[in-house]
């Protein structure tokens, strides 16, 4: 675990750490942090928890256990990770594990929303070059690399692959925008004026008061 | 890109403003929350100051964490009780209406809301829960979201979201007896995989869709989330309108003549454009049951368990996996494979026909020697119509327990879970490793009537030698 950073705040252009791997297609958030550990009413200690079962199943040969792993901050995935329940701690138990990116072949939907909410890029790339990064993390202790938004780059000293953020998270990330609340509630007279318009907030009738009380 | 289908109407309904960067802010018209996914989206509103902004939008009941069998406060699990007396805690002061234990309305989240009137056509949903997809059934766009983005709501009744591309799935024929819409949705899944709807909302369509009831098409949108899409949905029409009809938040009868010419105007227009479009054939599909470790690792009961080898090559890596983990092997059949626990229930397959189906099966036998077997009512109102039809009497007899509601062992929140290696048969949506509450436990989805039949037998079993007439 890597207590001593800290959690993501504005704005977000570059990540430098090390790498750690996950190797496997179609990792539900279940297993990155399984059920019983949503019994809580706060994210504190959800880190030491992330992928219990595969961590106790593997005992202590996981890469989230192994020695040489301690302090990464830049988790390389394969297919349609975080897939499954909408559970946000997953992202939340990784990033207190210490995890502050992702890069993988593609995301679950919610899992990827997830992560942009708090502050974590989830960048794609090829299989090739996953492969490739896998391979490489495994193989060597290389412990300095660097997720450059700007240039959409993970690198070492040694080499650069390309990755890929769509547009809409990307500009969120740079620009600090990406705890959205805020920006959201900015727009409340276009939002007053959406909801003057739909039908089924005023009993189905054009000109009609709002009902005051659905619910 | 899509043009004319009811998500791009509803979408541009719903549409408050565009957000630098490309991302839209989507009004929602219904925010149901519940006791797992709300404490921390509660407590980041308290940090900044914020209220709730429309509390008669929202919608709270408990559902996850709650026992099955003695629900008197406080709860045994004082983590549970933490989490319900918290909900019951941001409801009050938020003014925000909770269904509770006893109240005669609570149930699974995406048992209620629909069963109350509350999801209707046209409208945008979201819950902190990847199964919301289930309101899509009624001509909604509805969507799970994380903690943050219930914050989000809670603050500003919107979200910042990505548009989803749109693909159609187009059913012919018809379910042959003994099948049922699980069996479909699974089949659906394991042909388009669990990654094959990611970036997409599925839209399920074609001749096929008529006669299938309300409580079918929310079993299939349901999983729809399986298959990779965060949203599915079934255009209103007149099945949609009956059940809606009298419900306690349906629109009143003086509404309901301009509700229904709304909502039909709703529907995807006949020259839609749609971003992808696949066919199946509802006639040609059998009792299916998933053997491995996602929802798309299933196979029709008369089938063969695949050769890794023969699946996709990214499939066959997750499937060397998933025969470790469970304990099976290639070549062999899943009927005949020995079941210790069989829960029916979830939000899947919780509602009163999902319960009728079973009882069909149950009626007038009994649960296997050894096996434990539940139901466990996906509302309360569920309950209260099975038990005047004598449902639970059926189950009771046969030796299954009759539970009190919630989600219960689908994700083993509660005290219902698996033990050891133990393996289930289960009308939920989740054979994840670990998923039912032990590390090693295992689970095969499947119709409730074939959990039902994997009860009586001890085994997985084809419905259809149990149903009378077989044929």
């Amino acid at each position: 675990m890597n207590q001593a950073l800290s959690f993501p705040k504005g704005i977000i252009s570059k990540i430098r750490g090390q790498c750690i791997v996950i190797q496997g297609n179609d990792i539900d958030t279940d297993r990155i942090i399984p059920a019983r550990f949503l019994k809580c009413v706060s994210f504190e200690s959800l880190g030491e928890n992330v992928f219990a079962d595969d961590r106790t199943e593997l005992k202590g040969s996981h890469s989230f256990d192994l020695e040489e792993n301690k302090g990464a901050s830049i988790l390389i995935v394969n297919q349609n990770f975080g897939c499954g329940s909408s559970r946000e701690h997953a992202p939340q138990a990784l990033m207190r594990w210490g995890i502050r990116a992702v890069i993988g072949q593609s995301f679950g939907e919610i899992f990827h929303g997830n992560c942009l909410a708090i502050g974590i890029p989830c960048a794609t790339a090829a299989a090739e070059v996953i492969s490739e990064l896998q391979k490489i993390v495994i193989m060597n202790q290389n412990k300095a690399w660097t997720l450059d938004l700007n240039k959409l780059l993970i690198s070492n000293d040694i080499k650069d692959w390309k990755v890929n953020i769509k547009a809409g998270p990307l500009e969120m990330l740079k620009t600090g925008h990406w705890d959205a609340t805020r920006r959201l509630m900015h727009n409340d007279k276009e939002l007053t004026r959406t909801m003057e318009s739909l039908p089924y907030l005023k009993g189905f009738n054009d000109g009609v008061k709002m009902k005051s009380n659905r619910i | 890109m899509s043009s004319g289908t009811l998500y791009d109407k509803i979408w541009d309904l719903h549409r408050v403003a565009d957000l630098p960067g490309g991302a839209t802010q989507l009004f929602i018209g219904l925010h149901l929350i519940h006791e797992v996914t709300s404490p921390q989206a509660f407590a980041g509103l308290q940090d900044k100051g914020l209220k709730v902004r429309c509390p008669n939008l929202t919608l709270a009941t408990v559902d996850h964490i709650v026992p099955t069998t003695d629900q008197t406060r406080p709860f045994v699990d004082p983590l549970a009780e933490e989490m319900l007396s918290t909900l019951e805690k941001n409801c009050a002061m938020h003014g925000i209406k909770l269904h509770g234990l006893g109240s005669g309305k609570q149930g699974i989240v995406h048992v209620i809301a629909p069963e109350l009137g509350l999801t209707q056509p046209g409208m945008t949903v979201a819950c902190g829960d990847s199964h919301t997809s289930t309101h899509g059934a009624f001509g909604a766009i509805a969507f799970g979201i994380g903690t943050s983005q219930v914050r989000d709501v809670l603050a500003s009744q919107s979200l910042s979201i990505s548009k989803l591309k749109v693909r159609r799935i187009c059913i012919t024929g018809q379910l042959r007896e003994g099948v049922f819409a699980k069996d479909l949705i699974l089949h659906i899944i394991r042909k388009l995989g669990v990654k094959g709807g990611v970036g997409y909302a599925y839209e399920f369509a074609g001749p096929a869709v008529d006669n299938l009831s309300m409580e079918e098409r929310m079993t299939i949108c349901n999983m729809a989330i399986e298959g990779g899409a965060r949203c599915g949905y079934f255009n209103p029409d007149e099945v949609t309108f009956q059940y809606l009809k009298g419900r306690l938040h349906s629109p009143n009868s003086e509404e309901w003549p301009r509700a229904i010419k709304w909502w039909g105007s709703l529907s995807s227009d006949r020259s839609s454009l749609f971003d992808d479009e696949v066919q199946f054939d509802a006639a040609k599909i059998s009792p299916t049951v998933t053997w491995g470790i996602t929802p798309g690792q299933s196979i029709s009961i008369d089938e063969n368990l695949p050769e890794p080898e023969s699946l996709e090559p990214s499939e066959s890596l997750i499937a060397k996996d998933a025969y470790k983990y469970m304990n099976l092997k290639p070549g062999k059949k899943i009927s005949g494979l020995p079941i210790d626990v069989c829960f029916i229930g979830s939000c899947t397959n919780g509602r009163l026909s999902d319960l009728q189906d079973a009882a069909k099966v149950a009626a007038g036998r009994k649960v296997a020697k050894g096996i434990k077997a539940f139901v466990v009512p996906g509302s309360e109102q569920v309950a209260k119509s099975a038990e005047a039809q004598g449902l639970d009497n059926i189950f009771r007899q046969a030796g299954f327990e009759w539970r009190a509601p919630g989600c219960s062992m689908c994700l083993a929140m509660n005290p219902d879970r698996l033990e050891g290696q133990q393996i289930s048969a289960s009308s939920s949506n989740r054979n994840f490793k670990g998923r039912q509450g032990s590390a090693k436990g295992r689970t095969l989805l499947m119709s409730p009537a074939m959990v039902a039949a994997a009860a009586i037998t001890g085994e997985v079993t084809d419905v259809r030698d149990l149903l009378p007439n077989n044929y």
